[in-house]
């Protein structure tokens, strides 16, 4: 590790000495002063990557940080489950980059085609070639709807939904509520885990159901679960489903989606099935593919193993994968806020190893996710996970839980949290 | 900066040995401190999702830990652990954290400007 970082710093002055083959290294190296410890091209700026270009930014000063999206702005999972229910528009949850930009991130808005550890470069689909010293990829989930019959095509899935990325999703699902008769059946489908955000599916039944209850009143939410229970907040859910929507819930355990006919909107299951007037299914999941391109996915076929105490691949030596792609430690659920704490776990690592230091060795990481029952109140679960050098993993800490009960005060810390994450996240 | 700078007090009895030994010293402590302060940042890192990045809070819900006593700090995790702070979210995050990562945070923070 030692002898990369000393490499980098040669290949560096090098570099310099030899009339500076390194153009827009002047624009970010110097806040702290001194020449760049390194190049860090981070893949993916959502919850993950934002975070990791953030903090190898503040925490490093002078890491030249280059991060790849091909998106033009962020857009938030966390809260636009609230988009489908009416209380927010999809700006609401759509955030600047700028932010990042203003901390000496140099952001390219383009689509990564590989990351070539043995080249140490990045390759973008219009050629443009991104050397590293180290790589961060936080690509998030992609969907494996070849799973489900009939769900295979682009077509299939703008008719079906899944609205588990935010964005033009959540804004189609929105419509199609929008537009859906009084007395029609939203049918929801949940994938076996793990999935992105654990409460987040039951949570889109109390929001959806919430708005029916107002709007359409004679409607009905089905929900497929292929789980044999509700996955997160079991207990406050169930009090949800009972309290608010008795009769307008209706929750069905053990049901695998098999097959789904974009023509009708009818959905089969091993042992039932339905026809919905909108039906939104949440296919299974998989780390996103310029993962499995770059031979980082070396778990199920599906997920990403990490070093926890750097995050650095354990396929790959150099890159640092985070968030939802990754093999998850023990009762570490795949959420946006993990995603933002292993990120700041990786940028202190990679900070360390372009310096030639050691890694700190007991990296601590939390979690917090809130979920809307109604549109004025939430609940959350908690956890801190703490690193275990024997097991060489994070385990969850003493303490931690659930709400006792769904709260208005918690809807405002829900709002709060949505605040701040956003801002630690993109430096706005 | 040489060490006569950094400590007038230490020349007296710097002899050209006795001055490498000092100036070895205070390098040491030097990085030790800066180990020390990386841990606390690392820590308090794991605040700043709901408290601001680096105790900077948006919003007027939440407390600002930026620039707040560090004793203030360790006994408000006491507080919250206890139950004598109440709290919808606290009281179970603090009971996560050792007391020796409790005051690494509270030192970090309270060395943090109140506005950043």
């Amino acid at each position: 590790m030692s002898s990369r970082a000393a490499l980098s710093r040669r290949r560096l002055l090098a570099g310099l000495a030899a009339g500076g083959a390194l153009p827009w290294l002047g624009g970010c190296a110097t806040p702290s002063g001194g020449p760049s410890i390194g190049r860090v091209v981070v893949v993916g700026g959502g919850w993950g990557g934002a975070t990791a270009a953030r903090y190898l930014r503040l925490w490093g000063g002078n890491v030249d940080v280059t991060l790849v999206e091909r998106a033009p702005s962020f857009v938030s999972c966390p809260m636009s489950n609230l988009v489908l229910s009416g209380q927010r528009q999809i700006a609401d949850v759509t955030l600047p980059y700028a932010g990042l930009e203003a901390v000496g991130v140099r952001r390219i808005q383009a689509e990564a085609v590989a990351v070539d550890a043995a080249a140490r470069e990045v390759r973008l689909a219009d050629g443009r070639r991104l050397p590293f010293d180290r790589a961060v990829v936080s690509p998030g989930v992609d969907f494996t709807p070849g799973e489900v019959a009939g769900l295979e095509t682009a077509a299939a899935q703008e008719r079906i939904p899944h609205a588990w990325k935010a964005g033009p999703q959540t804004v189609l699902l929105r419509r199609q509520l929008e537009a859906m008769r009084d007395g029609g059946v939203f049918v929801l489908t949940i994938p076996t885990v793990p999935y992105r955000c654990p409460p987040g599916p039951y949570e889109r039944a109390c929001l959806v159901a919430s708005y029916f209850k107002q709007a359409k009143p004679r409607s009905k939410v089905v929900v497929f679960d292929a789980n044999p229970e509700i996955q997160s907040k079991k207990v406050l859910f169930e009090r949800a489903f009972a309290e608010h929507y008795k009769g307008l819930i209706d929750y069905r355990p053990n049901a695998e989606l098999k097959e789904v006919d974009a023509a009708t909107l009818r959905a089969t299951f091993d042992f039932d099935d339905i026809r919905a007037d909108v039906l939104n299914a949440v296919p299974p999941q998989r780390a996103a593919d310029i993962a499995r391109s770059a031979g980082l996915v070396n778990v199920n076929n599906r997920w990403v193993g990490v070093h926890w105490l750097t995050m650095e691949s354990t396929a790959v030596p150099g890159i640092h994968v985070l968030g939802d792609a990754t093999l998850a430690a023990p009762l570490m659920p795949k959420s946006g806020h993990l995603a933002n704490q292993h990120a700041k776990v990786a940028a202190a690592a990679i900070i360390q190893l372009l310096r030639g230091e050691s890694v700190n060795p007991a990296p601590v990481v939390a979690n917090t996710c809130y979920s809307f029952v109604t549109p004025d109140e939430a609940m959350h679960v908690t956890s801190v996970h703490q690193y275990h050098a024997d097991e060489k993993t994070f385990k969850v800490a003493p303490g931690g839980g659930l709400s006792t009960a769904a709260s208005a005060l918690e809807a405002r810390y829900a709002q709060s949290w949505a605040q701040n994450v956003w801002a630690d996240m993109l430096a706005t | 900066m040489t060490v006569a700078e950094a400590r007038p007090d230490a020349v007296v009895v710097a002899t050209r040995a006795g001055r490498a030994t000092v100036a070895l010293l205070l390098v040491l402590a030097t990085a030790a401190q800066a180990r020390d302060a990386a841990l606390g940042r690392n820590l308090a890192a794991t605040c700043s999702n709901c408290h601001g990045t680096n105790g900077h809070a948006r919003g007027d819900l939440i407390k600002p830990l930026a620039g707040m006593p560090a004793d203030k700090i360790v006994a408000a995790f006491n507080d919250f652990r206890s139950g004598a702070l109440p709290a919808t979210i606290m009281q179970q995050i603090a009971r996560g954290f050792s007391d020796d990562q409790v005051r690494a945070i509270a030192a970090y923070f309270a060395t943090q400007p109140a506005s950043p």
